[in-house]
């Protein structure tokens, strides 16, 4: 379990209201081997848990292979996760029945990478946008319409213009547009985004990005958002989720997690990206991890990230290390995390935690701090 | 206007005793049947041996078809007129023969997708020995030890071993070092990466990064970057050029590029990637429109349609691309410039 909810901190930020909460999710997929004969169990996604409230944006960050986008298709359903719970308004997502998933599913709705695969190439924009209320019997024919004009226009796109034109005809970033319109057409409370923006070129991204801050403060919608690019995430988040092998490898507010990262996987991710500004210069090359991500169907034992951690000791083999809260509403999953000033050395459970550490002063990670800012 | 006086500068041809690569006036148009494409549109520029140079640009602004038309692997839709000369050898115009023997011995390159690169029914050893077969005068009991040897300085852990493997069994980030190894088989005098880190993690990334300029160290190959990725070129490339619509519209070495940047094409680029160092929460500033069709050739500045400083010469006629200052060379009448009086 996660503290997220039992932290009183991170719960004060956002008001009370969970959303989402995603409780020891577990997914596996089973390869087999020519004749079917099983050939072993690939956990995607091991013992994952955190909480996401309502109007909030938790970024998800993590390299190939790190299993982000398969939790993001467990916490939909598609296919549902092997175990745990995907609690969503308050309601288990896992093993409803058909009718009753659609219904819940209502209020989630998913923006994929490729915007082009993810079209209807034949229909056209406005039918592609109309057709979730269709399927929701949403209003008559023209109340629909008069929706799909609104969504178009609030996506940025003229519905005149585009409404009748396929997705051949629009370039990548009106294409990923028309994707965000066909989401918010339910009205859902949360958007599942995986990569939205990474197919798309650096000044299209940045329009797409600012069009989800607009519909962010406009709707008041909560983003579950998945990327590889960390400054992107850094952009649009609350809060950050750094996984690595399927595992959760540190979740805090998002300035905690850029100034004082306690994982060294996390910092290792922040030293590897090439900065724009040349002043800053290459990192140093000893901070950037070696060798190779292992494979999934035979993680390390204990810690997964133990073979490449510059850190590692005898500890972290025999012991898979905990989510353990460190500083106010952030957590890690390292038996020598990078900094332990402050909540430190209080080895605190997960779920008990939070109260002691969230009254440490980090000023860093300080959640008052970190939320009315984004309004303004 | 601070503009008038770098108007004024004299455009001074300034390149060095002699260049390893020389681009002049290059244009690549393709004809379809509907309309020619102008995908290069008259670029020019040089790389010395030992350099690394970035090409910075968007889809579509003609980065790739540039290093193609310098690889000589440009499909034969594709009409090429201007000047690539390679130590002082003209290619423009060379048959397919010809331009077999330039590549390999004097420039390789490193794509994008390793996967598509490589062929999956043959041992990557195989592939690099063949690469050295086709090229050098050795037998292949040589062509084995030198690609063992290859595999060791792209720093792929046992690789006697590896050497028998099929690509399906690596990485995608051990796939690029075999690439790269494939690439330097030869000893190229210039290596042309055609966004050969786009599609690995960022730790992969750095890794490959650090290997190439490593590699650039000891061989004294001349790196030619082509990327999207401003901060890719801002931590790795010595002088950086950025193109937009088929033509080249500001030159730099990189640490005068990124601390004063003239063109606002490459400002609003800038201005677009979202940064570790800022806030969460914060719009970034964009421009509107897209870039324009490269089936017509604009009369004024193709970028003025979005520019922000657009002025009505702008529409008029098109910015020459000029050295207006020792190294600094921009395709504006409006240059921006900092901490200028007024």
């Amino acid at each position: 379990m996660t503290a997220t909810a039992a932290d009183p901190a991170s719960a004060a930020t956002s008001g009370s209201d969970v959303l989402l909460e995603v409780r020891n999710l577990v997914q596996e997929f089973v390869l087999r081997d020519f004749g079917g004969a099983k050939g072993g169990v690939l956990q995607a996604v091991a013992d994952v848990s955190f909480d996401l409230h309502v109007g909030e944006t938790l970024g998800i960050v993590g390299e190939t292979g790190s299993g982000k986008s398969t939790l993001a298709r467990s916490v939909i359903q598609a296919p549902p996760p092997r175990r745990g719970q995907v609690i969503f308004q308050g309601q288990d997502l896992v093993g409803l029945s058909r009718g009753a998933l659609k219904s819940a599913r209502r209020n989630l709705q998913m923006v994929f990478q490729d915007p082009f695969t993810s079209l209807d190439p034949r229909w056209t924009v406005a039918s592609i946008v109309e057709e979730p209320l269709v399927a929701y019997s949403e209003g008559s024919r023209d109340g629909r319409r008069g929706r799909v004009s609104e969504l178009l226009d609030l996506v940025g796109l003229d519905p005149i213009r585009y409404g009748g034109r396929h997705p051949h005809e629009l370039s990548g970033g009106q294409c990923q547009r028309v994707a965000v319109a066909r989401a918010l057409a339910l009205s859902p409370k949360l958007i599942l985004c995986d990569e939205p923006v990474s197919s798309l070129d650096v000044l299209v991204q940045a329009q797409v990005l600012n069009l989800f801050e607009k519909l962010r403060e406009e709707l008041g919608l909560a983003y579950l958002f998945i990327a590889h690019d960390l400054a992107l995430v850094k952009q649009v988040s609350d809060r950050v989720a750094v996984m690595y092998l399927g595992k959760l490898c540190e979740i805090g507010p998002v300035r905690s997690i850029f100034t004082a990262p306690l994982h060294p996987y996390t910092l290792a991710l922040l030293n590897s990206i090439p900065s724009p500004d040349p002043t800053v210069g290459r990192r140093e090359t000893a901070s950037v991890i070696s060798g190779e991500l292992p494979s999934p169907l035979d993680p390390p034992s204990g810690c997964r990230f133990r073979t490449r951690c510059p850190r590692a000791a005898d500890r972290c083999a025999a012991e898979v290390p905990e989510l353990r809260t460190l500083a106010s509403g952030h957590q890690v999953a390292c038996h020598f995390p990078l900094s332990e000033n402050g909540a430190g050395l209080v080895t605190v459970a997960a779920d008990v935690g939070g109260t002691t550490a969230a009254t440490t002063t980090v000023a860093a990670g300080s959640p008052a701090s970190a939320n009315p800012d984004s309004t303004g | 206007m601070a503009a008038a006086a770098a108007e004024g500068a004299p455009a001074s041809v300034q390149l060095g005793p002699s260049p390893l690569l020389e681009v002049s006036d290059l244009r690549v148009t393709f004809r379809t049947r509907a309309a020619s494409i102008h995908a290069v549109q008259g670029i020019s520029f040089s790389v010395e041996p030992g350099q690394t140079l970035a090409i910075i640009g968007e889809s579509g602004s003609g980065k790739t078809v540039s290093a193609q038309a310098v690889m000589g692997i440009l499909p034969r839709t594709a009409t090429v007129s201007g000047s690539i000369r390679f130590k002082g050898d003209e290619l423009v115009g060379r048959s397919e023969h010809e331009l077999r023997d330039y590549r390999g011995r004097n420039v390789a390159m490193v794509f994008q997708n390793p996967e598509r690169s490589l062929n999956p029914t043959m041992r990557i050893g195989t592939q690099i020995a063949e690469a050295i077969l086709s090229h050098l005068k050795v037998d292949r009991k040589e062509a084995h030890e030198r690609a063992v040897e290859l595999l060791r300085m792209v720093r792929l852990q046992a690789p006697e071993r590896r050497f028998y493997e099929y690509p399906h069994q690596l990485s995608g980030g051990m796939r690029q070092r075999v690439m790269i190894a494939i690439a330097l088989a030869c000893g190229p005098a210039l290596l042309i990466a055609d966004e050969a880190t786009t599609a690995l993690d960022v730790t992969t990334q750095a890794q490959i990064m650090d290997l190439l300029m490593d590699l650039q160290q000891q061989t004294g190959t001349a790196l030619l970057m082509i990327s999207h990725d401003l901060g890719l070129a801002a931590s790795y490339a010595e002088e950086v050029i950025v193109m937009y619509a088929g033509k080249v519209v500001e030159q730099a070495p990189t640490k005068e590029l990124f601390a004063d940047v003239r063109m606002p094409y490459t400002q609003a680029l800038l201005d677009a990637i979202p940064r570790i160092e800022t806030e969460p929460h914060v719009l970034l500033p964009v421009i509107g429109g897209r870039p324009p069709d490269l089936a017509v050739i604009p009369s004024g500045c193709s970028f003025a349609p979005r520019c922000p400083a657009v002025q009505d010469d702008c529409r008029e006629q098109a910015p020459p691309l000029r050295q207006h200052e020792p190294g600094r060379w921009w395709a504006c009448w409006h240059p921006y410039r900092k901490g200028a009086p007024e």
